[in-house]
């Protein structure tokens, strides 16, 4: 029992960072119809500057923030390639963006060098029913509900927000209001950035990055973002858990590397299955 | 005002555009004439700046709005988001006025845009052009697709809006029927270029409109 509940605590925290990167890709994909392939990079430089910044003696929260201030750079930086020229098709920014994730390998491998890096984040554990959970775990979920609530705030009550919805849902005539389409399109990789960004620096205490983690969180998200359709970021914080959390429990009563493995699979099948659904298939085609 | 001098406008090889000039003063209610593919929603999208000119110059006093072909609303915002959305070039955003003008749209404001009918869509496009506050208001084919009913009640606002406001008009119209019995003028394109125009009676008596667009004589049309 206790360590199924240490599983599943591991679990919620893994499928929180999962929700986040998914909610990215959901974003960017909404506004530029394109599904960014580096999303997994933004949560690895957030991981890696907040670590650098905090050894470099730089106080928690202020380094953290930086640090989600440099994948929100990032982010916009690759919107910026992606689909900064006029008229470049969402098929050749998507592979634009797996070329800039294959770019930030190299900056990374040149800027932190090749081996896992972390840093502590909330020191300590307390007990829960017979289990020690890290505080971390516990700084993960809440700060991940706050980030979901806020996303639903602005994309259902605010007018950029909604602007930004305009932009997904009908380019041409957002176009016509005098909303500029383009800089939305940046707009939506920043945010993308930014919550990868948060992504990174709440799970990298709890599972260090490499320059090479960006594929699992990627494929992660991409399957959490895939089961919400690709629609409403919210949904993707129920796809997100739920993968965490299997993983978390095969690792925890199967073998470690085994996690991975089910990543994929879950993938492949939440792929199939929503592939074949009619929706997805009509949200593909207006793309 | 809008004068266009010599506007032609080209897709890759195709002349969409070619050599077209034409005026609409402060006030007045002008229709564009003409049948699928003369250009006609090619010429509003240069005004508006969607389609860039290969030659020619537009010239424009005022604001332009452009509710175009189609309706084309943000179909998953509400009514009253794409009325707002509407105001994203000025300040005031309360489209309490349009509900007033437009009482209709005032009970459907919490819906969904995409779930209304074809009419009532056309009348949240046009809302929603009207929010911008324009000097100018284009409007891509407003009757396709609408019962003549339906037509007619958003003529009469229009006609409204032009005499109480100064609205200036400028309607592109598939219907000769619609265009020729709202508007005060008319300029008839064929395959990008103007072949006629003339006010609403001369080109409502011109054999060659009649054969081409009218089908028969109108007898108050509408």
């Amino acid at each position: 029992m206790s360590a199924f509940l240490s599983y599943l605590i591991h679990g919620i925290s893994l499928g929180c960072g999962f929700a986040l990167i998914a909610s990215g890709i959901i974003i960017i994909y909404r506004v530029t119809r394109v599904v960014n392939l580096a999303q997994g990079m933004f949560a690895v430089v957030a991981g890696f500057s907040a670590a650098s910044l905090l050894d470099a003696g730089v106080p928690h929260v202020l380094a953290e923030s930086l640090a989600i201030g440099t994948s929100l750079a990032v982010g916009v930086f690759t919107g910026y390639v992606a689909v900064g020229r006029r008229g470049t098709s969402s098929q050749a920014s998507l592979i634009v963006t797996l070329g800039i994730g294959i770019f930030g390998y190299a900056v990374e491998l040149l800027t932190w060098g090749d081996q896992p890096r972390s840093f502590a984040g909330l020191a300590g554990s307390f007990e829960l029913l017979g289990v020690d959970v890290p505080k971390q775990d516990l700084l993960v979920t809440p700060l991940t509900l706050l980030v979901f609530v806020a996303l639903e705030l602005f994309f259902e009550r605010t007018y950029p927000g909604k602007a930004m919805t305009a932009c997904a849902s009908n380019p041409y005539a957002a176009a016509l209001q005098g909303i500029g389409v383009r800089r939305m399109s940046f707009c939506g990789f920043g945010l993308g950035g930014a919550l990868g960004g948060v992504a990174g620096v709440l799970l990298t205490p709890l599972h260090p990055v490499s320059y090479d983690s960006d594929v699992s969180l990627f494929v992660n998200g991409f399957a959490a973002a895939i089961l919400a359709g690709l629609k409403r970021p919210v949904l993707a914080l129920a796809g997100g858990l739920l993968l965490g959390v299997a993983e978390s429990m095969v690792a925890g009563y199967s073998k470690a590397s085994y996690q991975s493995s089910l990543a994929l699979l879950l993938t492949l099948a939440i792929l199939i299955v929503q592939a074949t659904r009619r929706e997805t298939l009509h949200a593909l085609e207006e793309s | 005002m809008i004068r266009v001098e010599d506007l032609s406008v080209r897709y890759g090889a195709a002349t969409a555009l070619d050599g077209v000039s034409l005026s609409v003063a402060p006030g007045e209610k002008v229709a564009l004439i003409g049948a699928n593919g003369a250009g006609k929603s090619t010429l509003l999208n240069a005004l508006s700046g969607m389609v860039p000119t290969a030659a020619g110059t537009i010239r424009l006093d005022g604001r332009l709005a452009h509710v175009p072909e189609g309706r084309q609303l943000f179909a998953d915002l509400t009514v009253d988001d794409n009325l707002r959305l509407g105001a994203f070039r000025v300040r005031e955003r309360n489209p309490a006025w349009i509900y007033e003008f437009l009482p209709e749209l005032g009970r459907l404001r919490g819906q969904k845009a995409g779930s209304l009918s074809g009419g009532q869509q056309q009348m949240v496009a046009i809302g929603r052009g009207l929010m911008a506050q324009p000097d100018i208001l284009a409007i891509d084919e407003m009757s396709l697709g609408l019962a003549p009913i339906i037509v007619q009640q958003l003529a009469e606002r229009l006609s409204e809006l032009n005499a109480q406001r100064g609205l200036t008009l400028l309607l592109v119209e598939q219907s000769a029927r619609v265009a020729l019995s709202l508007c005060d003028r008319a300029y008839v394109l064929e395959t990008g270029r103007i072949v006629t125009q003339g006010s609403a009676a001369q080109l409502t008596d011109s054999p060659f409109v009649v054969a081409a667009y009218l089908g028969s004589p109108v007898q108050g049309a509408l």
